[in-house]
């Protein structure tokens, strides 16, 4: 409610701004401009946004299953943990902005490189908190698993990964409010569609109206995709958020 | 070189019961340290234990007197460092109840079963008849969090029994609960094992538990921990706490401890 508060007070302090000030509308178009950008570029910005959608839907699909197999590899294997995990949190210093051009050159205009570069940025946030909740899961459950003759696979299946997807859940949460940036960054490096693309070309064209208007789409599918992913843990694991019963 | 046989057959002739049997010969074990520099932890050294088929015995003994130790060996999960173990298949029931949040009271119930690979829709009739016969009907598809202390410990218990183990190793089962919900589980535990009769060896530093349970109570020494003195429980059940036999011995076991 207050956030709501707040908002329309920066809105109403942005507007008056824009509109008092006499500063140029391609420098700072108000908010009215940029909600009349969003009406009557509508069809531009939803064919545009359903290009951007997808790379950041795939890119993240692809983050989750490399994110969940490596987490597993490096959870069974202490062999895997000491050589990939050094490499894992080496990759998250990649500077993205230097090698988007070089994906390009290397891929072409179209998803490939997008869907590299949304995977490389998401992957690690995935793989930290999943890891994180696979190697917390209480050794006495292994052992009562043991004394049921169960298999290690059988052990991972029926106790370690259902107690790791809250980490799982978490690490999505986590990937999916930097996923947009991931892509818009992708597209700017070189695309032909795409939220991304239609900035870079808006603001030359004097569209400031229009970059912002697609700038305020891809929040908007940023803060409803994570409210997915919270509705999801809230239905899905509801067991996660109860306190735990047991004594320690 | 240590051995260990999982099999029954071994054990000393006895009148078959179906039931397995436990039998610790001289066993030694020493951890090595947690920390660098500290000395290693002898949990145990000369202990021997024999529990005959159907037997029930209770180990007591001052805390880390290598009883958690005593279990994990007679389960598998450890070998000894020297001495032997011969113990039919035990399935180990903890202090904490270690049932799976995200589980059903009876699909929790039934672990042992679905890793035994029986088929989903037949364990969770066997689990749940067992539930129900604990006192759990109603409450087959509740979560763990939804249970109360004793609850929990009894859809364990159904979740140990139902591994088809027949010797079942109980480490402190009910040092988790208050006071007068541990003597209503150590009453209820008396009847499903009546019931039910497996070959138990029980943990515990509760005297009184062990006395109201076991068969056989085993006075455990301070740590490295090996069997100091055991005494015959020859009284028949249902007991009852007040019974002077049974406060008798009671007070045997705790000078025993004292010793």
């Amino acid at each position: 409610m207050t956030a709501l508060v707040l908002l329309l007070a920066l809105l109403g302090g942005w507007e008056a701004y824009a509109r008092l000030s006499g500063i140029d509308e391609f420098v700072l178009p108000a908010p009215t401009a940029i909600a009349q950008a969003l009406y009557d570029d509508r069809s531009l910005l939803w064919s545009n946004f359903t290009v951007t959608a997808g790379e950041i839907g795939l890119g993240m699909l692809v983050a989750i299953v490399l994110g969940l197999a490596c987490a597993a590899a490096i959870h069974f294997s202490d062999g895997l943990r000491r050589a990939l995990y050094p490499l894992l949190v080496g990759s998250q210093t990649i500077p993205i902005v230097l090698i988007a051009p070089l994906l390009v050159a290397w891929w072409g205009f179209g998803l490939t490189p997008k869907l590299a570069i949304v995977a490389l940025v998401c992957f690690f946030p995935i793989v930290v908190p999943t890891l994180d909740a696979l190697d917390r899961v209480d050794e006495d459950l292994s052992k009562l698993m043991r004394t049921f003759g169960a298999s290690r696979w059988q052990t991972f299946r029926m106790v370690e990964a259902p107690a790791a997807m809250p980490g799982v859940l978490t690490g999505a949460k986590l990937s999916v409010a930097i996923a947009a940036i991931a892509a818009t960054l992708a597209e700017l490096a070189g695309s032909d569609a795409g939220l991304g693309n239609l900035m870079l070309k808006a603001i030359p064209q004097f569209e400031t109206a229009r970059a912002f208007a697609a700038v305020l789409i891809l929040s908007a599918f940023s803060v409803a995709l994570f409210a997915l992913l919270a509705l999801a843990e809230r239905r899905l694991l509801p067991w996660a958020r109860q306190p735990r019963g047991t004594v320690p | 070189m240590p051995t260990r046989t999982r099999t029954p057959e071994e054990a000393p002739p006895e009148v078959d019961t179906g039931l397995g049997a436990v039998c610790l010969r001289d066993v030694s074990k020493t951890f090595a340290a947690r920390r660098r520099g500290a000395a290693p932890v002898s949990a145990v050294r000369g202990l021997s234990l024999t529990a005959r088929p159907g037997e029930i015995v209770a180990v007591v003994g001052p805390s880390g007197c290598g009883k958690t130790t005593l279990l994990e060996l007679v389960c598998g999960l450890t070998g000894p460092d020297s001495g032997t173990v011969e113990a039919a298949p035990a399935a180990l029931m903890a202090q904490r109840d270690l049932l799976l949040p995200w589980r059903s009271a009876v699909d929790n119930a039934a672990l042992a079963l679905r890793v035994a690979r029986v088929e989903r829709g037949a364990a969770r009739e066997r689990a749940g008849a067992l539930l129900r016969d604990f006192g759990l009907a109603g409450f087959e598809r509740a979560r763990p969090a939804e249970l109360s202390g004793g609850m929990r410990q009894r859809v364990a218990f159904a979740r140990t029994l139902l591994s088809g183990r027949t010797v079942l190793c109980l480490d402190e089962p009910f040092a988790a609960l208050d006071a007068l919900t541990r003597q209503e589980m150590q009453d209820w535990l008396a009847g499903a094992l009546l019931a039910q009769p497996r070959t138990v060896v029980l943990v515990t530093h509760d005297v009184e538990e062990a006395i109201v349970l076991a068969d056989r109570v085993l006075v455990m020494s301070p740590r490295p921990g090996r069997v100091v003195a055991s005494l015959d429980v020859g009284v028949a059940r249902p007991r009852s706490r007040t019974d002077p036999a049974l406060v008798a011995l009671r007070e045997r076991a705790l000078q025993e401890l004292r010793a």
